[in-house]
């Protein structure tokens, strides 16, 4: 229990070691659910598009692709 | 060869495939690093257990920079050759880069409280990595400033290409001025002046960074190549 206290105190400087990681791993998950988020909304908004014009998609398709 | 890749379809399914793959390597890589980071390396004889805050606010100044010099190519490359791909490649990695410099910002100052006795000073190699954030901040606001995103991307391009004179002051301010800030001492001529038990994890904690960044990166892309996909098909079904 001693040595956990010991650790968690970090040479007391527990005040600034574990703020400076919570901060990263913050920004961390902040971009993380971001960018996960933006794929996923993407992707509905893709497939929303694609079954509103599906006689253009034939069309539109080679625009960009390897096709 | 990379023109192979910047075709956006071609690059979206090798994204795809690349992913499941960067971000396994991801989780492995920040499992081992943390571990090494916060229970296998001893505290510095200076810097005390502090030094543990150095694991991710040296990796976050890395990456900022990298990211930034990424964005400055990937403009130029926007304006030179007008490869959509390139302006998608830089507006997804501007939040990304903003997010890791606001941690160097913020860790670095939980650092210098303990170990230089305050917060914040107005040396040269904080300022410039404060003007870095502004830069990114400034790049995703024009990004999104205009109706036309083609006229958005250009506008921020300019800004990356202009901006790009901030990465070699931040790089050489410690050695150009005075600063509280101190020299380089992994990445120099001569071999790291840091000792194995403490490079490690560093270098672990840099690596699983990097791919940290190419994952986001890689994922943003696909978002941002599948939302551009569908306004052209709404406004093709408009027309």
């Amino acid at each position: 229990m001693e040595d956990i206290t010991n650790y968690l105190d970090m040479g007391g400087h527990a005040a600034f070691v574990w703020p400076a990681l919570g901060v990263a791993t913050l920004v961390i998950v902040v971009m993380t659910i971001t960018s996960l988020r933006a794929l996923r909304a993407s992707k509905i908004a893709l497939s929303a598009a694609e079954a509103q014009a599906p006689l253009r998609r034939s069309r539109t398709t080679p625009v960009g692709t390897d096709g | 060869m990379f023109h192979r890749f910047a075709n956006p379809a071609r690059f979206s399914r090798i994204a795809a495939r690349v992913l499941p793959w960067s971000a396994a390597a991801t989780i492995a890589l920040f499992v081992i690093g943390i571990y090494f980071a916060l229970f296998a390396s001893p505290a510095d004889f200076q810097q005390g257990e502090t030094v543990r805050i150095m694991y991710v606010h040296v990796p976050s100044a890395w990456i900022s920079m990298a990211c930034y010099t990424f964005i400055a190519v990937m403009s130029a490359v926007a304006l030179i050759w007008k490869h959509p791909l390139a302006d998608i490649a830089a507006r997804s990695a501007a939040p990304l880069g903003a997010g890791f410099t606001l941690i160097v910002l913020i860790t670095g100052s939980l650092w210098g409280k303990p170990t230089w006795g305050t917060w914040w000073v107005w040396d040269a190699r904080l300022t410039s990595v404060l003007v870095l954030f502004f830069l990114y901040l400034g790049h995703i606001a024009l990004t999104n400033a205009f109706d036309n995103p083609q006229r958005g991307a250009r506008a921020a391009a300019v800004l990356a290409l202009v901006g790009f004179v901030n990465i070699p002051i931040i790089k050489f301010s410690v050695n150009w001025w005075n600063t509280l800030h101190q020299p380089a001492s992994v990445t120099r001529l001569d071999a790291p002046a840091i000792d194995p038990a403490i490079l490690t994890p560093l270098l672990l904690m840099a690596l699983a960074f990097t791919f940290y960044f190419l994952t986001m990166l890689l994922v943003r892309m696909r978002a941002d190549l599948n939302a551009t996909r569908a306004r052209a098909l709404r406004l093709s079904a408009a027309e």
